[in-house]
């Protein structure tokens, strides 16, 4: 697996949870916390292939841009609501995490951590910016348009006094990940809720 | 079918017997468990799917979408479609013989509403044998019958289907039927609504109310495709015929073909259910309200080139639904198609109904 966020959550969740998923994709993760965990999910995103994807597995979505302020959904409607790797495509990323904070009675947050050694080091190395065999893209053409480091995003979460409950990097079997997660956690998946 | 048991309409008259007359596709199964009912808007009627004789220039209205295969799948539903009351294509309407009088209905004809409409196909129903519907389909007036069945009779429907649709109309929409009414009315030949008494037909006025509906179930853009500023006949040239848009000569012909075919009373009849239809009316005017009487579970479409029923209004219904802790699925079609969209084939639009079709039980 190269995103190895998936099992975090599906760890995480609770079971019987009314659980947002914001940018569901194909609803992969969605129908995995559906039946392993039993929850009642809601999945939202913009791109109709996706659409019919997540149709298709059974889920519920809805085809909105979370961009877009979300002033649709009620104040604490959800008990989780999740955005697993598209943190980064997003436009204002600060503004969608206070509002899922606000959303749901806790957030979990994944997304590739671009302070990797071996992004680092390709950028150190090449002096071009890193593809990796998860993030292909180059970067004139990529949607992957805010990358940050496991130290931005728990930088940015006390900016916003959100806190965060509980951290978990891949790899994190590795004692190197979990010593220094800035420089060895490929993935960083956190649940955090508002202060 | 003819129904002898009175239908207390919602406008407080009466119809003492009424026709109704349906089309269904597919077998029941044995356990009843498979019936799915279809909707239809302003000018459809009972006539889905399918050709009725090898003569036929066109199938049902809805043929793209029902057929074995098709998103409403008949080798695994059994599709009741049925033509409203008011209509003028075989159930009771403006143009049938009144029992009280002998004469046409005419003028006299009641108003009916959504609501009536949905009482009439619940009685269907229970002659048919059916107790539950699978799904209740409808597009634009036909997605209004589905919402109000969903709130109307929660434990009837598992499943809410609606495309191109509104919890009520917008201002802008009744003045469009507004509109169409008094270029009807406008018609000496209307005759106050009796004018198969005089022996005639106000075909002008009907023709005009149509080119009116029609303009706004297009899309700029695709009217701009399909016909520019193209001449279809004559030029600008001082000696030449008069010159007429290709756009002109569309809109003309759409006016009268539908004029040969439908009736202006059932016409004005139509354009007012649809004015009156309030959804929120079930919830003291909150539609969130409304809505949480639903046990259903929804799939709502919109067209993104659809200004007549635009997708904003298929998003308030959504939010109900959500607000009020619904399940619904949510799609707006990309589409040039206005709102014309829901009758038209569109790959992302086919395969999304196919997919979510699949969680209805057959």
């Amino acid at each position: 697996m190269l995103r190895g966020d998936i099992d975090t959550i599906l760890d995480w969740v609770k079971q019987g949870s009314r659980v947002l998923d914001l940018g569901c994709g194909d609803g992969e993760l969605l129908a995995a916390l559906t039946k392993q965990k039993g929850v009642s999910g809601l999945g939202l995103d913009i791109d109709a292939s996706n659409l019919i994807a997540a149709i298709d597995k059974g889920l519920c979505v809805v085809q909105q841009n979370m961009e877009d302020g979300l002033s649709n959904f009620n104040a604490k409607s959800f008990d989780v609501v999740i955005i697993a790797f598209s943190l980064q495509v997003l436009t204002r990323p600060h503004n969608v995490l206070e509002r899922v904070v606000d959303i749901g009675n806790e957030a979990i947050v994944s997304f590739p951590n671009f302070g990797h050694w071996r992004s680092r080091l390709s950028l150190l190395l090449s002096g071009r910016m890193p593809k990796t065999k998860a993030l292909p893209y180059s970067w004139f053409d990529t949607p992957n348009i805010h990358f940050c480091t496991v130290a931005d995003f728990e930088q940015l979460c006390d900016q916003l006094e959100i806190k965060i409950i509980e951290r978990k990097t891949s790899d994190s079997g590795h004692i190197l990940a979990k010593l220094w997660p800035n420089l060895f956690a490929k993935t960083a998946s956190y649940r955090i809720k508002r202060t | 079918m003819c129904f002898d048991e009175p239908l207390f309409l919602r406008s407080g008259e009466v119809l003492e017997e009424y026709t109704l007359v349906y089309e269904t596709y597919g077998q029941l199964n044995a356990e009843g468990s498979n019936a799915v009912l279809v909707c239809h808007a302003l000018s459809g009627n009972h006539h889905a799917a399918g050709y009725h004789s090898e003569a036929d220039a066109k199938p049902g209205w809805w043929d793209t979408m029902i057929g074995p295969g098709k998103p409403i799948d008949t080798n695994r539903f059994y599709v009741v479609s049925p033509n409203n009351i008011g209509g003028c294509d075989g159930s009771t309407g403006p143009s049938s013989i009144s029992q009280s009088t002998g004469k046409p209905w005419g003028s006299l004809f009641p108003q009916v509403t959504v609501e009536d409409w949905v009482e009439t196909q619940k009685r269907l129903a229970e002659y048919l044998g059916i107790s539950h519907w699978a799904a209740v389909i409808g597009g634009s007036l036909g997605g209004m019958q589905a919402l109000e069945w969903s709130v109307r009779y929660p434990s009837w429907l598992s499943h809410c289907v609606v495309f191109a649709a509104a919890p009520g109309l917008t201002a802008q929409n009744i003045a469009f039927n507004e509109i169409a009414r008094q270029a009807i009315f406008s018609d000496p030949q209307w005759m106050q609504g009796d004018y198969a008494l005089a022996e005639t037909v106000p075909e002008k006025g009907m023709a005009l109310a149509r080119m009116v509906g029609h303009l706004t179930y297009m899309s700029a853009d695709k009217m701009s495709d399909r016909f520019g500023r193209e001449l279809r006949q004559g030029s600008f040239e001082p000696d030449d015929e008069e010159p007429i848009f290709q756009v002109e000569s569309y809109l003309r012909y759409q006016g009268s073909q539908f004029a040969g075919r439908f009736d202006a009373n059932t016409y004005v009849i139509m354009t007012r259910a649809l004015d009156r239809f309030d959804l929120a009316s079930h919830g003291q005017g909150n539609l969130t309200e409304a809505l949480g009487k639903a046990t259903a579970e929804f799939l709502i479409v919109s067209f993104s080139s659809d200004w007549r029923f635009a997708p904003n209004r298929s998003r308030e219904i959504v939010d109900a639904l959500l607000a009020s802790g619904k399940k619904v699925t949510y799609a707006d079609i990309e589409s040039d198609a206005g709102h014309d969209g829901f009758l038209l084939e569109d790959d992302d639009y086919m395969a999304l109904v196919s997919a979510w079709m699949k969680r209805v039980a057959s």
